[in-house]
């Protein structure tokens, strides 16, 4: 690489006075790392809040069913931040949840059952849930990115056609006669905790490790940020797109799957309504609907303040005619703080 | 310097390139010799732009050959090969705001292959910024950077991949005065180190301060290439737009002190901005506002207009006192202005000239909230065609116009309700030699139709035209100068050297 020098002893470059010293850096970080736990001194809180009102919420039993409880949504979230953070949108993952699971199924199951009479091997179920998911993502990418239609009629589009779809081949019935496959990690359990606590610890792991320290997980950010300058930099934007939405997708239908597992059946709404909630644990986890802000663990803190909120409600005997009432009016004051304490306009 | 003999650092020769019916460049080239600064200007749309694309690699030419070193350029997927070529500052900004200034430096390069350091990154980082001499640290989020710490970030990107020709964009359109003396420093640097650069601008004088040769291009064509010190002034003004035309001559105007005021501030204040300001304007009079970036200037001229709610003092227009940080009160006083940034508070670009330019006026063009659209259309006309807008007609979008037509839609937007008072700031910013007259030259027409203005910029050439400029300092009026003042006189009271 060739050297040039252009420091000349008379001519400071930029503001000094504006610039900090060197070392000051660290401070800039860490203001960073202190936005992302923004959330915890809230979650303290509300575990606080939780034991004073019922001290049955402390015990592990409570604690792990909060966990289990939010496993779905927290994937989901997962998924949907990954492509705010990329500076796009997927309103159809809440229908995935649905779809993929429940064809899954009926492709291994009987007629009899509800099935589509295919019989395929039953062991080939998952394996088909899980790459419909990927197909909805890829599905969603093609008219995304190569016909540049706008991110959020697409999936709304898919949402309902996936939701149509489902209902259609299932006859609008919910899907019982499930194979054991199906049923295994939604209650399975792995070391005392619940198999689909693992799994999204590590889903969560292997998206923060991505996200922070790896060039392709980097290049997410500056694509939301400004993908001009990502692609002047020499990104190959539209390939980083492409995955984006087929692991969201795959992301999706794992969610599925664990719901069914854990419900022991494929509701014929199964997921329905979620995609809600999905976007407010983002952005309550600071990530910004423009994209190229926010972090994952951010994200995950989001969903935990939402499932601890959701836990609460429950214990203290709010009555279920009115609990969604407080819960979306929780959303909103959590959304107002957020504003306040990052101090900037929401995006 | 060099001898003739020496193959150039960068030759693109008999480059044609179409879009569609339109020809951005027909037959253009361009040589740059080995370590020189190279000037190139034009009227927008005369393919300066286009030509920047294809020697970045971003575009490929329809017939024609770049080379650097004598060497055919590399093919256009090889992003990594152009790069080491040829480095460029944008005019649009590349730096991604919501990562660290760390990060963007080495944007899809962060390691070399496995997880990021981060601690290694800032490290490397910042010896690059010390090494170019940039005083940011690498920690900190490129969006809490200026405008300037974000362009030296972008020369530091572009010299880092070890291309020795860097294209400058229009860098200083968005610096002032300061910052730009800063950039010249470091571009003459630069040159010292034997770096080749090709510098664009619409400000000649500044081809002058920092170039040895310029290239011309008209309507895509390359019209003429010379050293500078071998063309005037005049003449290079004449190779642009194809006419002999001086720069833009004042008119001579007598205002009485006897004319009615039409807008006044009294003790406007707003913290951090500008304190106690004291300002009236007379009909038929222009009045400038100078100052450096930070001087205050366009915060002022933002609270006379409302677009900023001082924190006390008065705002009067036509005797009317109107309520602060209110637009349309202020514009109903017969206030109309010209924001500083266009494409932010200028128009709206997809709506077209006509809608655009009658908006405030839309009241006026039907009864009972209707707008008929005949009656807009005429206005639209007469409005094109007093400003000279270069327009398929009032219905077409103001996206589609170059930026000195767009600016000259703002214009007739801010004459539209035929104010008594006009508030204008930078108006001729990034537009071309032309469009700067027409737009000048519509400030002096409202003056001399009893209308009195301001006129905020940052270009002493256009501050010709005011019958009298004040000079702001850190927030205050520090000096008055009647018509007639000399450049240095202004710039020493600009930079706080003759505060007196």
């Amino acid at each position: 690489m060739t050297e040039t020098t252009v420091a000349s002893p008379g001519s400071p470059g930029g503001s000094p006075d504006k610039a900090p010293p060197p070392g000051g850096g660290h401070n800039g970080l860490g203001l960073a790392r202190f936005r992302d736990l923004a959330l915890v001194p809230a979650i303290l809180v509300l575990i606080v809040v939780g034991a004073l009102i019922e001290p049955a919420f402390l015990s592990a039993d409570n604690l792990t069913n909060v966990l289990q409880q939010q496993t779905e949504l927290s994937l989901l979230v997962l998924a949907e931040a990954i492509i705010l953070i990329a500076g796009k949108f997927d309103l159809s993952l809440e229908s995935t949840v649905g779809l993929a699971p429940a064809l899954g199924v009926a492709l291994v199951i009987p007629a009899a059952s509800n099935g589509l009479g295919t019989d395929l091997p039953v062991a080939l179920g998952v394996p088909i849930c899980l790459l419909i998911g990927m197909l909805v993502g890829a599905f969603n990418a093609l008219l995304i990115l190569r016909f540049k239609l706008s991110a959020f009629i697409v999936t709304l589009g898919m949402l309902i056609v996936l939701r149509g779809l489902q209902i259609g081949f299932t006859g609008g019935q919910n899907l019982f006669a499930l194979p054991e496959s199906f049923l295994y990690l939604g209650n399975a359990r792995w070391l005392g905790l619940p198999a689909s606590v693992w799994i999204c610890a590590v889903a969560y792991a292997a998206g923060i490790v991505t996200l922070g320290y790896f060039r392709h997980g980097r290049a997410v950010y500056a694509i939301g940020g400004n993908a001009d300058a990502a692609r002047a930099a020499g990104v190959r934007t539209d390939r980083v797109m492409w995955t984006v939405f087929v692991v969201a997708g795959l992301l999706a239908a794992l969610a599925g799957l664990l719901m069914t597992g854990r419900l022991g059946s494929v509701a014929a709404a199964q997921g329905d309504g979620m995609i809600f909630t999905v976007f407010a644990a983002a952005v309550i986890g600071g990530i910004s609907l423009d994209g190229g802000k926010g972090t994952l663990f951010g994200a995950l803190c989001g969903v935990l303040v939402l499932g601890l909120i959701n836990n609460i409600l429950t214990l203290a005997g709010v009555s279920a005619q009115w609990i969604q009432a407080i819960y979306g009016g929780i959303i909103l004051i959590a959304l107002m703080l957020a504003r306040l304490t990052t101090g900037k306009a929401q995006d | 310097m060099m001898s003739p003999s020496a193959i150039p650092a960068v030759e693109a020769r008999n480059i044609t390139k179409r879009f569609g019916a339109t020809t951005a460049l027909a037959d253009a080239g361009i040589v740059i010799a080995e370590g020189e600064t190279h000037a190139l200007v034009g009227r927008n749309g005369a393919g300066k732009s286009t030509l920047v694309s294809i020697l970045t690699g971003l575009q490929r030419p329809d017939t024609g050959e770049v080379r650097f070193a004598g060497q055919l350029a590399p093919p256009l997927a090889d992003r990594d090969g152009w790069r080491r070529q040829v480095a460029c500052v944008y005019q649009k900004s590349t730096i991604i705001p919501t990562l660290s200034v760390a990060e963007n430096l080495f944007l899809n390069r962060q390691s070399a292959g496995g997880p990021i350091n981060w601690r290694s990154l800032r490290s490397r980082a910042n010896e690059l910024l010390d090494q170019y001499g940039v005083a940011v640290d690498a920690g900190r989020m490129a969006g809490d950077l200026d405008v300037e710490q974000r362009q030296l970030l972008e020369i530091a990107r572009a010299l880092s991949f070890g291309a020795r020709f860097i294209i400058l964009d229009e860098p200083t359109a968005q610096l002032d005065g300061p910052a730009i003396e800063r950039l010249f420093d470091r571009m003459r640097a630069l040159r010292e180190q034997g770096v080749t650069m090709m510098f664009i601008s619409h400000h000649l004088e500044e081809v002058y301060r920092v170039c040895q040769s310029v290239t011309v291009f008209r309507d895509a064509r390359h019209v003429l290439t010379s050293a500078v010190d071998d063309l005037p002034h005049d003449e290079l003004v004449a190779a642009m737009t194809g006419e002999a035309a001086a720069g833009y001559q004042a008119r001579a105007r007598t205002t009485s002190t006897a004319a009615p005021t039409v807008l006044t501030a009294e003790k406007l204040t707003m913290a951090g901005r500008f304190q106690e300001v004291d300002l009236t304007v007379r009909a038929g009079e222009i009045v400038g506002i100078a100052g450096s970036g930070s001087s205050g200037k366009v915060g002022l001229a933002e609270a006379l207009v409302g677009l900023r709610v001082p924190d006390s003092g008065t705002v009067t227009v036509n005797g009317t006192r109107t309520r602060p940080g209110d637009v349309a009160s202020a514009l109903r006083a017969g206030l109309g202005f010209v924001p500083q940034d266009r494409h932010k508070e200028g128009f709206v670009p997809l709506l077209s000239i006509g809608e655009n330019a009658t908006m405030p006026i839309a009241h006026k063009l039907g009864r009972f909230g209707a707008v008929s659209p005949s009656r807009r259309r005429a206005r639209a006309e007469k409005m094109i065609e007093d400003l000279a807008i270069k327009t398929t007609g009032p219905a077409q979008p103001v996206q589609d116009l170059s930026g000195g037509n767009a600016q000259k839609v703002v214009m007739a937007r801010a004459l539209a309700d035929d104010p008594t008072a006009l508030v204008v700031i930078d108006p001729t910013a990034g537009v071309d030699v032309r469009a700067k007259q027409a737009l000048l030259g519509a400030v002096e027409d409202a003056a001399e139709r009893g209308a009195g203005a301001v006129l905020v910029s940052d270009e002493l050439d256009d501050l010709r035209i005011c019958d009298r400029v004040v000079v702001m300092f850190h927030g205050r009026i520090v000096k008055e100068v009647p018509r007639g003042w000399a450049d240095a006189e202004l710039v020493a009271v600009m930079e706080g050297v003759d505060a007196r």
